[in-house]
């Protein structure tokens, strides 16, 4: 292959971008200076170029946290260092909601419309904005700053929230949540003048029940220092590790089965099955993943685990690593989670200088090191294959399956994909064992399981209680419904999860209870309404959501989900084509198609809420 | 790396340096022959070699399966969904396209929930792109019963390139009265070929064979996400500022008609195209000495277009651009 580029070249300022990740390149340069003639006509040759295209992502979000947009000229210079066609690095630039190709103010508010914040006053936020700096989208501020909507920000407990962007020499990511018009101008006021913006801390009070003994996965929050690795000792922490280190690897897998652990990702695999396949895999190297791409709508609670208790995290990854064989793992961390990020990357550094991640850990022959890959908005790179694909530098597509990750997954290799949570509950079942484990919970869905309440509870935030705890149970541990305090319907287990009504509120808490029922505990969702509600809207934004997140790829979700939002719509705006039984008969249709015939999970779950909510009478809108 | 055709016009510039060893010609053995899957497919036992697809199981019974995005010089993306079976014990359907045969497996290829995706897959499309030079899909319409009217009237088409410009993850809420479309203007930016992306439905024909599986130019890729996910160019910069050499192998490949000889849509254009008219030619191509197969389809003895046949063992229907566009030097240069 030849790379083919344009005459478009880099800025000193975006060249320094690239190289920040790539390191100082001789491309372009003779005798160190750099000259503009050679820039385009010569390219890092060879495999060990052509090998890091995996540094892609890495190097346009430093191309976009420069710059504040990637132009023509830094992509080819990208792709020059990296060996890639820069029609295939276009593509994956234009994939990703993070990211502009286009010329983009520098300072960007990101304002949640979605809908746990919907129920908490999104819309009238949006109308703030637009007062105080025009329709979404326009500039403003002599040109530096811009704001659009944005889908979950995964800060619902605290909704409205809001993400303020800065690219520049010291780019910045800033949330604010409960957000409100004031509080984002004064971020943008200090971002226009390049001072730190001030925002108290983050995570206060998304543990209501922080400090309470009945605690498990939740029982550091709040208790440590997250920064410190020292703090994480004296509460116990690194035990497990050790424990697992005289285990071995596979009594260590054995205990995982035994637990009955289930993925706690969305799709309730069973952790043991995935950890058997990936260690008995014949293939080397292995590798490990923690999905941290949290973007289901509703979800934080994987978000309050990375930013409270870090270490934990590593930990339990480092246990998965040592189980299955791997010596190499990722985090692959959603890219709105700016204190997730610093938490973490703070915690792989204490890790390694405390022997506890690299070579030889704890002076064991086992070495395991980990890496952090940063999202870039996109939902479907929560999507395990999806994930591969967008660490490996290319569009987040789906893959088909078979073959599963556990044979072929990142780089080819076998793979563990494991969510947060699902990794944080093996600490506990490798230091109690798995039989006191499977002890908790149910015959089928043991242990805990985080929720995650918002909407109208009275104490938001993530919960911590044993399966087979009913969904009423726990809305009344979060304080019961708020807002007029008339229920009118709760989502569990996401946008991709079921409306249920007042009535299925003895449901209890477990994979097997949710499922006879036609429902999912999904990503651990519970968002109520209350009946001032506009459940339509609530419905049109589930349906914008999907079409906005498809990836593409296949035609069932990538028309389906547009036709699916046309025609709420015209259902809504009672605009109806022929009979409104006709249209229900054809959402049925689409949304059979898009079960039954769509590459991946997006798709196929595309329809889930939307088809759930016209089962419980949700589509006549306000209910009094 | 250029491709075989261009390689092979240079001067060899090596010599042999051991003699040409002489004596019978080596043979190749005869490959083991693959160990056979025995399955059910819509009640029928049968067996095919292992590593067969289920598309190739259900051919060797004379099942016809529609396809769109697979052909068998290509990769399999097993992207449009036409293909789907019902594959007992599965919670979704399957690609026949690229799910390989397993021992036991029970599939049904004309199931009600095999002819409702492949039903509303057809109906997805032809609601929203252009099917008008798309005669596979066409037929495939009418044998499920497709009906892309009853998703509303078509909406406005996007203007300039404003599909090219759509930012991913936002868009314009509908508006309840049309359906979707993604029409668009034409791109015509050089003399050989154009793109109408109107009639595109996104199968990623055009996109393997620019890159891995035969010209390995990447001109062309998948940009943008969902449904305004397109093919363009990096910056969609016309093709004459990208890396395109003019193949037209992704002409070749393409299913709908969005990728046409100039020639093709200038007649088709002022209405003087004429199928029927035509005769196809088989040659092979004089220019060098790879000798690929050319078919020349010809009308009112002018050439309109070349192709190559898929099956030609020498092209497997790809060219370069000398075959597949130089007969525009041989004959009378078109006025302007
Ligand atoms: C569209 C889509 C988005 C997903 N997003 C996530 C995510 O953000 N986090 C996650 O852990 N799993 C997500 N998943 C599920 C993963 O594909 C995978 O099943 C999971 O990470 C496996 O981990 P587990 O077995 O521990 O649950 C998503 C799946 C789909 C289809
Ligand atoms: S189902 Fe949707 S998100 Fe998944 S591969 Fe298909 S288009 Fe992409
Ligand atoms: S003509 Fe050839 S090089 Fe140009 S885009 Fe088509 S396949 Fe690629
Ligand atoms: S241009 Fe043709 S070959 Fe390319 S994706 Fe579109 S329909 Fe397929
Ligand atoms: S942060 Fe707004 S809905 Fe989750
Ligand atoms: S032909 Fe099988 S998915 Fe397109």
């Amino acid at each position: 292959m030849d790379l083919h580029l344009t005459k478009d070249t880099p800025s000193a300022a975006e060249r320094l971008a690239v190289d920040s990740v790539l390191g100082e390149s001789g491309l372009g340069r003779s005798d160190g200076v750099t000259s503009a003639a050679l820039v385009g006509h010569e390219a890092a040759a060879g495999h060990a170029a052509r090998a890091n295209r995996h540094l892609l992502l890495p190097v346009l979000h430093a191309i976009q946290e420069r710059m504040g947009w990637i132009s023509h000229g830094a992509l080819n210079y990208a792709c020059q260092r990296l060996t890639i066609p820069p029609t295939e690095a276009y593509g994956v630039a234009t994939f990703y909601a993070l990211f502009s190709v286009q010329p983009k103010p520098p300072i960007v508010a990101h304002v949640c419309d979605d809908i746990a914040c919907m129920a908490n006053g999104a819309e009238q936020l949006c109308s703030e904005m637009t007062q105080r700096l025009g329709k979404a989208g326009t500039k403003s501020g002599a040109g530096s700053v811009t704001w659009h909507r944005s889908p979950c920000l995964g800060m619902c407990e605290r909704a409205p929230a809001a993400m303020i962007t800065a690219a520049g020499k010291r780019p910045s990511t800033t949330v604010v949540a409960p957000a409100n018009g004031a509080a984002i101008e004064r971020i943008l006021e200090d971002e226009k003048h390049e001072e730190p913006p001030l925002v108290e801390s983050q995570t206060m009070g998304s543990v209501p029940q922080a400090g309470s003994a009945e605690l498990r996965l939740l029982r550091r929050m709040s208790r440590i220092d997250p920064d410190s690795i020292a703090s994480y000792r004296a509460a116990g922490g690194y035990q497990a590790l050790t424990r697992a280190l005289e285990l071995g690897p596979e009594q260590i897998v054995r205990e995982v089965a035994a637990s009955k652990l289930m993925g706690r990702g969305g799709a309730a695999f069973p952790a043991g099955i995935k950890w058997r396949s990936v260690a008995s895999a014949a293939a080397r190297p292995h590798y490990m993943v923690c999905n941290a791409d949290e973007s289901e709508p509703g979800t934080f609670k994987d978000r309050v685990v990375l930013e409270e208790d870090p270490f934990a995290v590593v930990e339990a990854m480092t246990i998965a690593g040592i189980a299955t064989g791997c010596e190499k793992g990722f985090i692959y961390l959603r890219g709105e989670y700016p204190l997730a990020l610093a938490r973490m990357t703070n915690a792989l550094a204490q890790a390694r200088a405390a022997g506890l991640l690299g070579g030889s850990i704890l002076g064991n022959t086992m070495s395991f090191d980990i890496e952090i890959r940063r999202g870039a908005g996109a939902y479907i790179c929560g999507e395990e294959t999806a994930l591969f694909n967008s660490i490996e530098g290319f569009r987040g597509e789906p893959r088909n399956k078979p073959p599963f990750p556990t044979e072929v997954g990142l780089f080819g290799k076998p793979t563990l994909v494991n969510n947060v949570e699902t990794l944080i509950n093996v600490l506990d079942i490798v230091l109690e064992g798995s039989e006191a484990y499977a002890a908790i919970g149910t015959e089928q869905s043991t242990g805990t399981k985080l929720f995650c309440l918002s909407g109208h509870v009275a104490r938001p935030g993530v919960y911590e209680v044993p399966f087979g705890t009913s969904l009423l149970a726990l809305i009344e541990l979060a304080g019961g419904v708020a807002g007029s305090g008339n229920m009118q319907a709760v989502l569990l287990g996401g946008a991709a999860g079921t409306f249920l009504t007042p009535q299925e509120l003895d449901t209890p808490l477990t994979f097997e209870s949710t499922r006879a029922i036609g429902a999912t505990l999904g990503s651990g969702v519970v968002m109520v309404f209350d009946d001032t509600v506009n459940m339509q809207r609530v419905l049109l934004r589930v349906a914008a959501f999907f079409r906005d997140e498809s990836c593409g790829q296949c035609v069932p979700c990538r028309v389906g989900t547009v036709r699916q939002e046309e025609l709420l719509n015209r259902l809504f705006a009672e605009k109806t084509i022929g009979s409104t039984e006709d249209e229900l008969h054809l959402l049925n249709d689409i949304g059979q198609a898009m079960r039954d015939a769509s590459i991946c999970g997006l798709g196929q779950t595309a329809s889930s809420a939307i088809e759930s909510a016209a089962r419980v009478g949700l589509f006549n809108g306000r209910k009094h | 790396m250029g491709s075989e055709s261009e390689l092979s016009e240079l001067q060899p510039t090596w010599q042999f340096l051991n003699p040409i060893p002489q004596g019978p010609l080596p043979t190749i053995p005869e490959p083991a022959a693959a160990p056979e899957v025995e399955l059910i497919i819509d009640g029928r036992e049968t067996s095919v070699p292992t590593g067969s697809t289920l598309l190739q199981a259900t051919k060797s019974l004379g099942i016809e399966t529609p396809t769109l995005c697979y052909l068998e010089n290509l990769t399999p993306v097993n992207a449009c969904r036409v293909c789907v079976v019902e594959l007992e014990g599965s919670r979704t359907l399957v690609p026949a396209c690229s799910r390989k045969v397993e021992a036991g497996m029970q599939v049904q290829t004309d199931s009600p929930r095999v002819r409702l995706s492949r039903r509303m897959v057809l109906e997805f499309l032809a609601s929203s792109v252009d099917v008008s030079t798309a005669p596979e899909l066409q037929q495939y319409m009418g044998q499920y019963a497709a009906e892309p009217e009853r998703y509303g009237p078509s909406g406005p088409p996007a203007l300039g390139n404003e599909r090219d410009a759509a930012v991913p993850g936002h868009h314009v809420a509908p508006d309840g009265a049309t359906a979707g479309t993604v029409e668009q203007p034409v791109k015509i930016d050089n003399e050989l070929y154009i793109r109408d992306y109107s009639k595109c439905i996104l199968c990623y024909k055009c996109v393997e064979a620019c890159g891995e599986d035969a010209q390995n130019t990447f001109a062309i890729a998948v940009a943008g996400r969902g449904f305004d996910a397109r093919i363009a160019t990096e910056y969609t910069v016309p093709l004459p500022d990208s890396a395109c050499v003019y193949c037209g192998n992704c002409i070749g490949v393409c299913p709908t008609g969005a990728l046409m000889f100039r020639s093709e849509y200038e007649m088709r254009e002022a209405g003087t195209w004429d199928e029927s008219a035509q005769s196809e030619t088989d040659t092979i191509c004089s220019y060098c000495g790879v000798g690929c197969n050319l078919q020349l389809h010809i009308q009112d003895n002018e050439i309109v277009k070349v192709m190559s046949p898929i099956e030609s063992g020498v092209t497997q229907g790809h060219l370069c651009i000398k075959g597949r566009f130089g007969w525009q030097f041989m004959q009378q240069p078109k006025k302007k």
